[in-house]
Protein backbone atom coordinates (compact mmCIF):
# COMPACT_ATOMS: atom_id res chain seq x y z
CA UNK A 1 0.00 0.00 0.00
CA UNK A 2 1.61 3.38 -1.02
CA UNK A 3 0.45 6.28 0.53
CA UNK A 4 1.25 9.69 -1.28
CA UNK A 5 0.78 13.16 -0.19
CA UNK A 6 -1.61 15.22 -2.36
CA UNK A 7 -0.46 18.96 -1.22
CA UNK A 8 -3.64 21.29 -0.93
CA UNK A 9 -6.08 18.28 -1.99
CA UNK A 10 -5.43 15.58 0.51
CA UNK A 11 -4.17 12.26 0.73
CA UNK A 12 -4.08 9.25 -2.04
CA UNK A 13 -3.27 5.38 -0.90
CA UNK A 14 -3.14 3.30 -3.91
CA UNK A 15 -2.00 -0.86 -4.37
CA UNK A 16 -1.15 -2.87 -6.94
CA UNK A 17 -3.56 -6.84 -6.83
CA UNK A 18 -2.30 -9.45 -7.25
CA UNK A 19 -4.34 -9.66 -10.66
CA UNK A 20 -1.71 -6.46 -11.22
CA UNK A 21 -4.87 -3.96 -11.58
CA UNK A 22 -4.05 -1.07 -9.04
CA UNK A 23 -6.52 0.35 -7.26
CA UNK A 24 -6.58 3.61 -5.20
CA UNK A 25 -8.96 5.79 -2.77
CA UNK A 26 -8.10 9.84 -3.05
CA UNK A 27 -9.15 11.06 0.38
CA UNK A 28 -9.58 14.92 0.15
CA UNK A 29 -9.07 16.91 3.25
CA UNK A 30 -12.88 18.05 3.46
CA UNK A 31 -13.59 14.47 3.51
CA UNK A 32 -14.74 13.45 0.78
CA UNK A 33 -13.32 10.31 -1.01
CA UNK A 34 -12.95 8.45 -4.67
CA UNK A 35 -12.10 5.19 -5.51
CA UNK A 36 -9.66 4.73 -8.46
CA UNK A 37 -9.62 2.38 -10.54
CA UNK A 38 -6.37 2.74 -12.94
CA UNK A 39 -6.36 2.39 -17.01
CA UNK A 40 -4.38 -1.38 -17.35
CA UNK A 41 -3.00 0.27 -20.25
CA UNK A 42 -1.76 3.15 -19.06
CA UNK A 43 -0.67 2.68 -15.05
CA UNK A 44 -0.69 6.38 -14.47
CA UNK A 45 -4.22 6.94 -15.61
CA UNK A 46 -7.29 6.73 -14.26
CA UNK A 47 -10.14 4.66 -16.08
CA UNK A 48 -12.45 5.71 -13.86
CA UNK A 49 -13.28 7.32 -10.80
CA UNK A 50 -15.48 6.97 -7.99
CA UNK A 51 -16.74 9.78 -5.79
CA UNK A 52 -18.03 8.12 -2.77
CA UNK A 53 -20.61 9.29 0.48
CA UNK A 54 -19.57 8.64 3.94
CA UNK A 55 -22.36 6.23 3.66
CA UNK A 56 -21.13 4.53 0.71
CA UNK A 57 -17.62 4.05 1.80
CA UNK A 58 -18.94 2.37 4.72
CA UNK A 59 -20.88 0.03 3.02
CA UNK A 60 -18.24 -0.63 0.35
CA UNK A 61 -15.58 -1.31 3.74
CA UNK A 62 -18.59 -3.61 5.11
CA UNK A 63 -18.42 -5.54 2.66
CA UNK A 64 -15.30 -6.01 1.95
CA UNK A 65 -13.98 -6.33 5.92
CA UNK A 66 -16.79 -8.52 6.43
CA UNK A 67 -16.21 -11.07 3.68
CA UNK A 68 -12.80 -11.08 4.49
CA UNK A 69 -13.39 -11.96 8.21
CA UNK A 70 -15.93 -14.92 7.14
CA UNK A 71 -13.27 -16.44 4.91
CA UNK A 72 -10.51 -16.37 8.09
CA UNK A 73 -13.70 -17.68 10.30
CA UNK A 74 -14.32 -20.77 7.85
CA UNK A 75 -11.42 -22.32 8.30
CA UNK A 76 -11.68 -22.09 12.27
CA UNK A 77 -15.10 -23.76 12.12
CA UNK A 78 -13.96 -26.68 10.76
CA UNK A 79 -10.96 -27.61 13.51
CA UNK A 80 -13.04 -27.66 16.17
CA UNK A 81 -16.38 -30.12 16.17
CA UNK A 82 -19.32 -28.66 18.35
CA UNK A 83 -17.46 -25.04 18.35
CA UNK A 84 -19.73 -22.58 16.87
CA UNK A 85 -18.20 -19.29 15.73
CA UNK A 86 -20.79 -16.51 15.02
CA UNK A 87 -20.81 -13.06 14.29
CA UNK A 88 -23.47 -10.51 16.31
CA UNK A 89 -24.44 -7.14 15.50
CA UNK A 90 -25.21 -5.19 18.27
CA UNK A 91 -28.38 -3.75 18.51
CA UNK A 92 -28.52 0.24 18.17
CA UNK A 93 -31.19 -0.22 21.20
CA UNK A 94 -28.51 -2.80 23.29
CA UNK A 95 -28.17 -1.50 26.88
CA UNK A 96 -24.13 -2.15 26.11
CA UNK A 97 -24.09 0.89 23.79
CA UNK A 98 -20.86 2.91 25.45
CA UNK A 99 -20.16 0.41 28.24
CA UNK A 100 -17.25 -2.03 28.90
CA UNK A 101 -17.39 -5.13 27.41
CA UNK A 102 -16.69 -6.10 31.51
CA UNK A 103 -20.28 -5.26 32.17
CA UNK A 104 -21.53 -8.09 29.51
CA UNK A 105 -19.59 -10.67 32.30
CA UNK A 106 -20.65 -12.82 29.22
CA UNK A 107 -18.15 -15.50 29.70
CA UNK A 108 -19.48 -16.29 33.29
CA UNK A 109 -22.46 -16.08 32.18
CA UNK A 110 -22.78 -17.95 28.72
CA UNK A 111 -19.13 -19.77 28.69
CA UNK A 112 -19.47 -18.24 24.74
CA UNK A 113 -15.96 -16.29 24.31
CA UNK A 114 -15.94 -12.75 22.58
CA UNK A 115 -12.79 -13.03 20.33
CA UNK A 116 -13.15 -10.20 17.73
CA UNK A 117 -15.06 -7.27 17.36
CA UNK A 118 -15.49 -5.45 13.93
CA UNK A 119 -15.77 -1.72 13.99
CA UNK A 120 -16.18 0.37 10.51
CA UNK A 121 -14.43 -2.61 8.60
CA UNK A 122 -11.64 -3.06 11.39
CA UNK A 123 -10.82 -5.71 13.43
CA UNK A 124 -10.40 -5.35 16.91
CA UNK A 125 -8.93 -8.53 17.92
CA UNK A 126 -9.42 -10.25 21.79
CA UNK A 127 -10.78 -6.62 23.15
CA UNK A 128 -10.66 -6.62 27.31
CA UNK A 129 -12.94 -6.15 29.45
CA UNK A 130 -12.78 -2.35 29.59
CA UNK A 131 -13.36 -2.50 25.79
CA UNK A 132 -15.83 0.05 24.86
CA UNK A 133 -18.81 -1.01 22.39
CA UNK A 134 -20.28 1.32 20.24
CA UNK A 135 -23.11 1.39 18.06
CA UNK A 136 -23.02 -0.73 14.76
CA UNK A 137 -20.34 -3.08 16.38
CA UNK A 138 -20.51 -6.93 15.34
CA UNK A 139 -19.01 -9.22 18.14
CA UNK A 140 -17.67 -12.47 17.05
CA UNK A 141 -17.90 -15.00 19.40
CA UNK A 142 -16.57 -18.83 19.60
CA UNK A 143 -19.23 -20.81 21.93
CA UNK A 144 -21.93 -23.92 21.66
CA UNK A 145 -25.06 -23.05 19.86
CA UNK A 146 -27.02 -22.36 23.47
CA UNK A 147 -24.51 -20.34 24.56
CA UNK A 148 -24.10 -17.85 21.64
CA UNK A 149 -27.82 -17.55 21.58
CA UNK A 150 -27.89 -16.74 24.98
CA UNK A 151 -24.62 -14.60 24.60
CA UNK A 152 -27.31 -12.54 21.57
CA UNK A 153 -29.77 -12.09 24.24
CA UNK A 154 -27.39 -10.54 26.37
CA UNK A 155 -26.31 -8.33 23.92
CA UNK A 156 -29.85 -7.37 23.25
CA UNK A 157 -31.57 -6.74 26.32
CA UNK A 158 -28.94 -8.14 29.05
CA UNK A 159 -31.37 -11.11 29.70
CA UNK A 160 -29.87 -14.45 28.72
CA UNK A 161 -33.29 -16.33 29.29
CA UNK A 162 -34.39 -14.16 27.26
CA UNK B 1 -24.40 61.53 -0.51
CA UNK B 2 -21.41 63.42 -2.05
CA UNK B 3 -21.21 63.67 -5.97
CA UNK B 4 -18.00 61.84 -6.44
CA UNK B 5 -19.49 59.11 -4.17
CA UNK B 6 -22.28 58.26 -6.06
CA UNK B 7 -20.16 57.98 -9.34
CA UNK B 8 -18.16 55.84 -7.71
CA UNK B 9 -20.96 54.03 -6.43
CA UNK B 10 -22.03 53.59 -10.17
CA UNK B 11 -19.14 52.75 -11.66
CA UNK B 12 -18.04 50.50 -9.16
CA UNK B 13 -21.42 48.59 -9.58
CA UNK B 14 -21.90 48.88 -13.06
CA UNK B 15 -18.03 46.94 -13.22
CA UNK B 16 -18.72 44.59 -10.42
CA UNK B 17 -21.70 43.48 -12.23
CA UNK B 18 -20.01 43.49 -15.69
CA UNK B 19 -17.57 41.33 -14.17
CA UNK B 20 -20.63 39.04 -12.63
CA UNK B 21 -21.82 38.36 -16.11
CA UNK B 22 -18.46 37.42 -17.88
CA UNK B 23 -17.35 35.25 -14.62
CA UNK B 24 -20.75 33.55 -15.78
CA UNK B 25 -19.52 33.10 -19.67
CA UNK B 26 -16.11 31.84 -18.36
CA UNK B 27 -18.02 28.87 -16.64
CA UNK B 28 -19.95 28.32 -20.14
CA UNK B 29 -16.68 27.74 -21.63
CA UNK B 30 -15.15 26.53 -18.89
CA UNK B 31 -12.03 28.75 -19.16
CA UNK B 32 -10.59 30.53 -16.77
CA UNK B 33 -12.36 34.34 -15.84
CA UNK B 34 -8.96 35.79 -15.20
CA UNK B 35 -8.52 36.55 -18.92
CA UNK B 36 -12.29 38.02 -19.34
CA UNK B 37 -11.50 40.18 -16.15
CA UNK B 38 -7.78 41.71 -17.75
CA UNK B 39 -10.01 42.25 -21.02
CA UNK B 40 -12.91 44.17 -19.07
CA UNK B 41 -10.30 46.08 -17.65
CA UNK B 42 -8.47 46.72 -20.57
CA UNK B 43 -11.45 48.66 -22.22
CA UNK B 44 -12.66 50.46 -19.17
CA UNK B 45 -9.08 51.94 -18.22
CA UNK B 46 -6.49 54.22 -19.69
CA UNK B 47 -6.91 54.59 -23.44
CA UNK B 48 -9.77 52.25 -23.30
CA UNK B 49 -12.92 52.02 -25.11
CA UNK B 50 -15.05 53.80 -22.00
CA UNK B 51 -12.57 55.21 -19.56
CA UNK B 52 -13.89 54.97 -15.96
CA UNK B 53 -11.90 57.83 -13.78
CA UNK B 54 -13.69 58.33 -10.39
CA UNK B 55 -13.59 54.74 -9.09
CA UNK B 56 -9.71 54.15 -9.94
CA UNK B 57 -8.71 54.90 -6.14
CA UNK B 58 -11.20 52.49 -4.88
CA UNK B 59 -10.34 49.61 -7.27
CA UNK B 60 -6.35 50.55 -6.70
CA UNK B 61 -6.89 49.50 -2.77
CA UNK B 62 -9.03 46.74 -3.64
CA UNK B 63 -6.48 45.15 -6.04
CA UNK B 64 -3.76 45.53 -2.93
CA UNK B 65 -6.26 43.66 -1.01
CA UNK B 66 -7.28 41.08 -3.52
CA UNK B 67 -3.55 40.21 -3.94
CA UNK B 68 -3.02 39.62 -0.28
CA UNK B 69 -6.12 37.51 -0.48
CA UNK B 70 -4.97 35.21 -3.14
CA UNK B 71 -1.73 34.73 -0.99
CA UNK B 72 -3.28 34.01 2.27
CA UNK B 73 -5.87 31.25 0.88
CA UNK B 74 -2.83 29.78 -1.13
CA UNK B 75 -1.58 29.46 2.17
CA UNK B 76 -4.02 28.12 4.22
CA UNK B 77 -4.41 25.41 1.30
CA UNK B 78 -1.34 24.14 2.04
CA UNK B 79 -0.15 22.72 5.66
CA UNK B 80 3.71 23.58 7.10
CA UNK B 81 4.04 19.98 7.31
CA UNK B 82 3.24 19.53 3.69
CA UNK B 83 5.56 22.29 2.00
CA UNK B 84 8.44 21.14 4.31
CA UNK B 85 7.69 16.83 3.70
CA UNK B 86 7.77 17.99 -0.25
CA UNK B 87 10.67 20.41 -0.08
CA UNK B 88 14.03 17.86 -0.13
CA UNK B 89 12.19 15.05 -2.80
CA UNK B 90 11.56 18.75 -5.18
CA UNK B 91 14.22 20.54 -4.48
CA UNK B 92 15.97 19.00 -7.94
CA UNK B 93 12.63 20.20 -9.97
CA UNK B 94 12.11 23.05 -8.40
CA UNK B 95 15.37 24.49 -9.64
CA UNK B 96 14.87 22.73 -13.17
CA UNK B 97 11.75 24.52 -13.63
CA UNK B 98 13.22 27.60 -12.58
CA UNK B 99 16.08 27.53 -14.73
CA UNK B 100 14.27 26.24 -17.84
CA UNK B 101 11.10 28.87 -17.51
CA UNK B 102 12.99 32.31 -15.79
CA UNK B 103 15.45 32.47 -17.77
CA UNK B 104 13.52 32.50 -21.36
CA UNK B 105 11.64 35.63 -20.11
CA UNK B 106 15.06 37.14 -18.59
CA UNK B 107 16.60 36.72 -21.54
CA UNK B 108 13.57 38.81 -23.49
CA UNK B 109 13.83 41.13 -21.86
CA UNK B 110 17.30 41.84 -22.25
CA UNK B 111 16.73 41.44 -26.06
CA UNK B 112 14.55 43.85 -26.10
CA UNK B 113 16.76 46.19 -24.28
CA UNK B 114 14.16 46.88 -20.98
CA UNK B 115 17.24 46.69 -18.85
CA UNK B 116 18.26 43.97 -16.10
CA UNK B 117 15.49 44.94 -13.63
CA UNK B 118 13.04 44.11 -15.93
CA UNK B 119 14.43 41.03 -16.77
CA UNK B 120 14.44 40.07 -13.28
CA UNK B 121 10.48 41.00 -13.52
CA UNK B 122 10.00 38.89 -16.66
CA UNK B 123 11.62 35.59 -15.19
CA UNK B 124 9.26 35.76 -12.11
CA UNK B 125 6.12 36.63 -15.20
CA UNK B 126 7.08 33.15 -17.29
CA UNK B 127 8.27 31.36 -14.58
CA UNK B 128 5.08 30.36 -12.66
CA UNK B 129 2.25 28.27 -13.44
CA UNK B 130 -0.66 29.28 -11.88
CA UNK B 131 -1.68 26.81 -9.01
CA UNK B 132 -5.44 27.73 -9.22
CA UNK B 133 -5.95 27.28 -13.04
CA UNK B 134 -4.12 24.06 -12.84
CA UNK B 135 -5.66 22.50 -9.71
CA UNK B 136 -9.13 23.27 -11.33
CA UNK B 137 -7.74 21.92 -14.62
CA UNK B 138 -7.34 18.67 -12.94
CA UNK B 139 -9.96 18.16 -11.14
CA UNK B 140 -12.76 19.21 -14.12
CA UNK B 141 -9.87 16.60 -16.05
CA UNK B 142 -10.78 14.04 -12.99
CA UNK B 143 -6.97 13.46 -12.99
CA UNK B 144 -6.99 13.74 -9.40
CA UNK B 145 -6.17 10.22 -8.75
CA UNK B 146 -3.60 9.74 -11.54
CA UNK B 147 -0.32 8.66 -10.66
CA UNK B 148 1.66 11.79 -12.29
CA UNK B 149 -0.45 14.46 -10.16
CA UNK B 150 1.61 14.85 -7.25
CA UNK B 151 4.29 15.49 -9.37
CA UNK B 152 2.63 18.26 -10.85
CA UNK B 153 1.48 19.42 -7.92
CA UNK B 154 4.92 19.38 -6.08
CA UNK B 155 5.80 21.71 -8.89
CA UNK B 156 3.16 24.02 -8.28
CA UNK B 157 4.39 24.18 -4.08
CA UNK B 158 7.94 24.66 -5.05
CA UNK B 159 6.92 27.35 -7.24
CA UNK B 160 4.91 29.01 -4.62
CA UNK B 161 7.12 28.07 -1.65
CA UNK B 162 10.47 29.78 -4.40
CA UNK B 163 7.60 32.86 -4.72
CA UNK B 164 8.10 33.88 -0.88
CA UNK B 165 11.97 34.45 -1.38
CA UNK B 166 11.15 36.35 -4.80
CA UNK B 167 8.71 38.37 -4.22
CA UNK B 168 10.65 40.33 -1.46
CA UNK B 169 14.01 39.99 -3.28
CA UNK B 170 11.87 41.75 -6.80
CA UNK B 171 10.22 44.60 -4.21
CA UNK B 172 13.51 45.57 -3.10
CA UNK B 173 15.14 45.89 -6.16
CA UNK B 174 12.22 47.72 -8.07
CA UNK B 175 12.40 49.91 -4.91
CA UNK B 176 15.82 51.16 -6.23
CA UNK B 177 17.87 49.34 -3.02
CA UNK B 178 20.19 47.61 -5.28
CA UNK B 179 22.09 44.45 -4.36
CA UNK B 180 22.60 45.54 -1.48
CA UNK B 181 19.28 46.16 -0.31
CA UNK B 182 17.94 43.01 -2.13
CA UNK B 183 20.33 40.66 -0.31
CA UNK B 184 19.00 42.21 2.85
CA UNK B 185 14.84 41.73 1.64
CA UNK B 186 16.09 38.52 1.11
CA UNK B 187 17.54 37.31 4.23
CA UNK B 188 14.70 38.94 5.94
CA UNK B 189 12.39 36.71 4.00
CA UNK B 190 14.35 33.85 4.04
CA UNK B 191 14.28 33.97 8.17
CA UNK B 192 10.72 34.92 8.44
CA UNK B 193 9.79 31.72 6.01
CA UNK B 194 11.88 29.49 8.34
CA UNK B 195 10.68 30.98 11.64
CA UNK B 196 7.23 30.52 10.45
CA UNK B 197 7.65 26.89 9.01
CA UNK B 198 9.10 25.87 12.07
CA UNK B 199 6.77 27.55 14.19
CA UNK B 200 3.39 26.10 12.24
CA UNK B 201 5.13 22.63 12.61
CA UNK B 202 6.15 22.82 16.20
CA UNK B 203 3.35 24.91 17.66
CA UNK B 204 0.76 25.25 14.58
CA UNK B 205 -1.74 23.28 17.03
CA UNK B 206 -1.60 26.28 19.57
CA UNK B 207 -1.90 29.18 17.28
CA UNK B 208 -4.80 27.75 15.96
CA UNK B 209 -6.61 27.27 18.96
CA UNK B 210 -5.71 30.70 20.12
CA UNK B 211 -7.91 31.51 17.38
CA UNK B 212 -11.32 29.92 17.88
CA UNK B 213 -13.42 28.55 15.26
CA UNK B 214 -16.84 28.33 16.44
CA UNK B 215 -17.64 32.05 15.56
CA UNK B 216 -17.51 32.78 11.75
CA UNK B 217 -17.94 36.29 12.68
CA UNK B 218 -14.81 36.48 15.04
CA UNK B 219 -12.83 33.99 12.74
CA UNK B 220 -13.80 36.05 9.60
CA UNK B 221 -12.85 39.91 11.37
CA UNK B 222 -9.68 38.14 13.18
CA UNK B 223 -8.06 36.37 10.03
CA UNK B 224 -8.92 39.18 7.45
CA UNK B 225 -6.91 41.47 10.07
CA UNK B 226 -4.48 39.60 11.34
CA UNK B 227 -3.78 38.77 7.42
CA UNK B 228 -4.08 42.73 6.27
CA UNK B 229 -1.91 43.83 9.36
CA UNK B 230 0.88 41.30 8.64
CA UNK B 231 0.90 42.07 4.74
CA UNK B 232 1.55 45.94 6.02
CA UNK B 233 4.22 45.27 8.61
CA UNK B 234 5.74 43.01 5.56
CA UNK B 235 5.51 46.09 3.42
CA UNK B 236 7.03 48.29 5.56
CA UNK B 237 9.84 46.08 5.83
CA UNK B 238 10.13 45.93 2.02
CA UNK B 239 9.07 42.45 2.08
CA UNK B 240 5.96 42.46 0.08
CA UNK B 241 2.73 42.25 1.43
CA UNK B 242 2.23 39.28 -0.73
CA UNK B 243 4.65 37.11 1.22
CA UNK B 244 3.52 38.18 4.83
CA UNK B 245 -0.48 37.17 3.65
CA UNK B 246 1.32 33.71 2.62
CA UNK B 247 2.84 33.31 5.69
CA UNK B 248 -0.35 33.82 7.63
CA UNK B 249 -1.90 31.19 5.43
CA UNK B 250 0.77 28.80 6.16
CA UNK B 251 1.44 29.36 9.94
CA UNK B 252 -2.85 28.72 10.05
CA UNK B 253 -3.60 25.10 10.42
CA UNK B 254 -6.14 22.45 11.17
CA UNK B 255 -9.84 23.12 11.43
CA UNK B 256 -9.22 26.88 11.70
CA UNK B 257 -7.75 26.74 8.46
CA UNK B 258 -10.42 24.83 6.77
CA UNK B 259 -12.89 27.46 8.20
CA UNK B 260 -11.20 30.50 7.10
CA UNK B 261 -11.11 29.07 3.65
CA UNK B 262 -14.57 28.74 3.08
CA UNK B 263 -14.94 32.53 4.52
CA UNK B 264 -12.41 33.78 3.12
CA UNK B 265 -12.61 32.77 -0.40
CA UNK B 266 -15.87 34.72 -1.07
CA UNK B 267 -14.07 37.74 -0.27
CA UNK B 268 -11.40 36.45 -2.34
CA UNK B 269 -13.42 36.00 -5.21
CA UNK B 270 -14.40 40.02 -5.25
CA UNK B 271 -10.99 41.35 -4.46
CA UNK B 272 -9.28 39.04 -6.87
CA UNK B 273 -11.58 39.82 -9.89
CA UNK B 274 -10.79 43.67 -8.48
CA UNK B 275 -7.18 43.14 -9.03
CA UNK B 276 -7.34 41.18 -12.55
CA UNK B 277 -9.59 44.13 -13.40
CA UNK B 278 -6.91 47.23 -12.15
CA UNK B 279 -4.28 45.40 -14.22
CA UNK B 280 -6.65 45.85 -17.09
CA UNK B 281 -7.43 49.14 -15.94
CA UNK B 282 -3.83 50.17 -15.74
CA UNK B 283 -2.36 48.78 -18.49
CA UNK B 284 -2.80 51.05 -22.02
CA UNK B 285 -4.76 48.63 -24.85
CA UNK B 286 -2.43 51.63 -27.40
CA UNK B 287 0.56 49.28 -25.82
CA UNK B 288 -0.73 46.14 -26.60
CA UNK B 289 -0.29 45.50 -30.76
CA UNK B 290 3.35 46.38 -30.66
CA UNK B 291 3.90 43.56 -27.65
CA UNK B 292 1.63 40.88 -29.09
CA UNK B 293 3.75 39.08 -31.74
CA UNK B 294 6.45 39.12 -28.62
CA UNK B 295 4.13 37.50 -26.74
CA UNK B 296 3.03 35.32 -29.04
CA UNK B 297 6.51 34.03 -29.21
CA UNK B 298 7.35 34.17 -25.13
CA UNK B 299 4.53 32.20 -25.06
CA UNK B 300 5.21 29.11 -27.40
CA UNK B 301 9.05 28.86 -26.43
CA UNK B 302 7.46 28.99 -21.91
CA UNK B 303 4.80 26.21 -22.59
CA UNK B 304 7.34 24.40 -24.51
CA UNK B 305 9.76 24.50 -21.52
CA UNK B 306 7.13 23.89 -18.97
CA UNK B 307 6.07 20.49 -20.98
CA UNK B 308 9.65 19.76 -20.77
CA UNK B 309 9.52 20.29 -16.79
CA UNK B 310 6.95 18.70 -15.93
CA UNK B 311 7.91 15.93 -18.49
CA UNK B 312 11.08 15.44 -16.75
CA UNK B 313 9.86 15.79 -13.37
CA UNK B 314 7.14 12.75 -14.32
CA UNK B 315 10.34 10.81 -15.98
CA UNK B 316 12.30 11.47 -12.36
CA UNK B 317 8.84 10.20 -10.40
CA UNK B 318 8.83 6.70 -12.31
CA UNK B 319 5.76 8.17 -14.43
CA UNK B 320 5.27 6.05 -17.94
CA UNK B 321 5.30 8.25 -21.19
CA UNK B 322 1.67 9.44 -21.21
CA UNK B 323 1.64 10.15 -17.75
CA UNK B 324 4.71 12.21 -18.36
CA UNK B 325 3.03 14.31 -21.32
CA UNK B 326 0.13 14.64 -18.91
CA UNK B 327 2.30 16.11 -16.77
CA UNK B 328 3.89 18.72 -18.98
CA UNK B 329 0.53 19.77 -21.05
CA UNK B 330 -1.24 20.38 -17.61
CA UNK B 331 1.32 22.85 -16.06
CA UNK B 332 1.83 25.34 -18.86
CA UNK B 333 -0.99 28.01 -17.66
CA UNK B 334 0.40 31.14 -16.27
CA UNK B 335 -1.96 33.48 -14.34
CA UNK B 336 -2.31 34.96 -11.05
CA UNK B 337 1.11 35.38 -9.82
CA UNK B 338 2.41 36.50 -13.37
CA UNK B 339 -0.05 39.01 -12.80
CA UNK B 340 1.01 39.85 -9.29
CA UNK B 341 4.57 40.24 -10.52
CA UNK B 342 4.20 42.27 -13.38
CA UNK B 343 1.61 44.63 -11.03
CA UNK B 344 4.74 45.46 -9.09
CA UNK B 345 6.51 45.80 -11.58
CA UNK B 346 4.37 48.79 -13.81
CA UNK B 347 3.75 51.03 -10.36
CA UNK B 348 7.44 50.96 -10.16
CA UNK B 349 8.77 54.37 -12.70
CA UNK B 350 11.91 53.24 -15.15
CA UNK B 351 10.26 50.02 -15.92
CA UNK B 352 9.31 50.25 -19.87
CA UNK B 353 5.35 50.55 -19.92
CA UNK B 354 5.08 48.16 -22.48
CA UNK B 355 6.05 45.29 -19.63
CA UNK B 356 2.34 45.50 -18.37
CA UNK B 357 1.08 44.73 -22.19
CA UNK B 358 3.65 42.35 -22.88
CA UNK B 359 2.34 40.28 -19.30
CA UNK B 360 -0.94 40.88 -19.95
CA UNK B 361 -0.86 39.46 -23.27
CA UNK B 362 1.15 36.53 -22.29
CA UNK B 363 -1.44 35.37 -19.65
CA UNK B 364 -4.21 35.62 -21.89
CA UNK B 365 -2.36 33.58 -24.23
CA UNK B 366 -0.91 31.07 -21.89
CA UNK B 367 -4.33 30.97 -19.53
CA UNK B 368 -6.68 30.28 -22.67
CA UNK B 369 -4.43 28.31 -24.73
CA UNK B 370 -2.93 25.86 -21.11
CA UNK B 371 -5.71 24.18 -20.56
CA UNK B 372 -7.32 23.26 -23.70
CA UNK B 373 -3.56 22.12 -24.78
CA UNK B 374 -4.24 20.11 -21.05
CA UNK B 375 -6.99 18.03 -22.89
CA UNK B 376 -4.47 16.65 -25.58
CA UNK B 377 -3.61 13.64 -23.57
CA UNK B 378 -7.00 12.47 -23.25
CA UNK B 379 -7.92 12.07 -27.00
CA UNK B 380 -7.13 8.51 -28.85
CA UNK B 381 -5.12 10.04 -31.63
CA UNK B 382 -2.51 11.63 -29.13
CA UNK B 383 -3.18 8.30 -27.21
CA UNK B 384 -2.14 6.63 -30.78
CA UNK B 385 1.10 8.73 -31.13
CA UNK B 386 2.97 7.82 -28.05
CA UNK B 387 1.93 3.98 -28.71
CA UNK B 388 4.67 1.44 -29.25
CA UNK B 389 4.63 0.30 -32.81
CA UNK B 390 2.76 -3.19 -33.18
CA UNK B 391 5.09 -4.55 -35.00
CA UNK B 392 6.95 -6.93 -32.24
CA UNK B 393 3.19 -8.46 -31.41
CA UNK B 394 2.43 -9.11 -35.01
CA UNK B 395 5.66 -11.45 -35.86
CA UNK B 396 4.98 -14.00 -33.05
CA UNK B 397 1.80 -15.95 -33.55
CA UNK B 398 1.41 -17.43 -30.21
CA UNK B 399 1.42 -13.80 -28.86
CA UNK B 400 -1.19 -12.60 -31.71
CA UNK B 401 -3.82 -14.31 -29.85
CA UNK B 402 -2.80 -12.71 -26.54
CA UNK B 403 -3.18 -9.16 -27.99
CA UNK B 404 -6.14 -10.32 -29.82
CA UNK B 405 -7.75 -10.88 -26.42
CA UNK B 406 -5.97 -7.90 -25.22
CA UNK B 407 -7.80 -6.30 -27.99
CA UNK B 408 -11.00 -7.03 -27.00
CA UNK B 409 -11.16 -6.17 -23.25
CA UNK B 410 -9.58 -2.31 -25.13
CA UNK B 411 -12.83 -1.63 -26.36
CA UNK B 412 -15.05 -0.89 -23.72
CA UNK B 413 -12.46 1.18 -22.45
CA UNK B 414 -12.27 3.02 -25.61
CA UNK B 415 -15.78 3.58 -26.15
CA UNK B 416 -15.93 4.38 -22.76
CA UNK B 417 -13.85 7.99 -22.97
Amino acid sequence: MEQTSLPGIGVRHDFVTEAGRRLGVVSHRDGRRALIVYDRDDPDARLAAIPLTDDEAEALADLLGASLMLGQLAGLRDQAAGLLTEQIALPASSPFVGRPLGDTRARTRTSASIVATLRAAQVIPSPGPDFRFESGDVVVAVGTRKSLDALTRILADNDPDG
Amino acid sequence: MHQSTTVLLIEVGALMFLLGLLGRLSRRFGISPIPLYLLAGLAFGHGGLLPLNASEEFFSVGAEIGVILLLVLLGLEYSADELVGNLRAAAPVGLLDAVLNALPGAAFALILGWGWVAAVVLAGVTWVTSSGVVAKVLADLGRLGNRETPVVLSVLVMEDLAMALYLPLLTALLAGTGLLGGGIALGIAVLAVTVVLVVAIRFGGWISKAISARDPEALLLGIFGLTLLVAGVAAQLKVSAAVGAFLVGIAVSGPVAHHATRLLSPLRDIFAAVFFLFFGLTTDPAHLPPVLLPAIGLAIATIATKILTGYVAARRAGIAVRGRWRAGLALTPRGEFSIVIAGLAVATPGINPELGALATAYVLITVVVGPIIARLPDFEWFKALLRPRPTVVAAVPVQATEAQGALTQHTPDATGQ
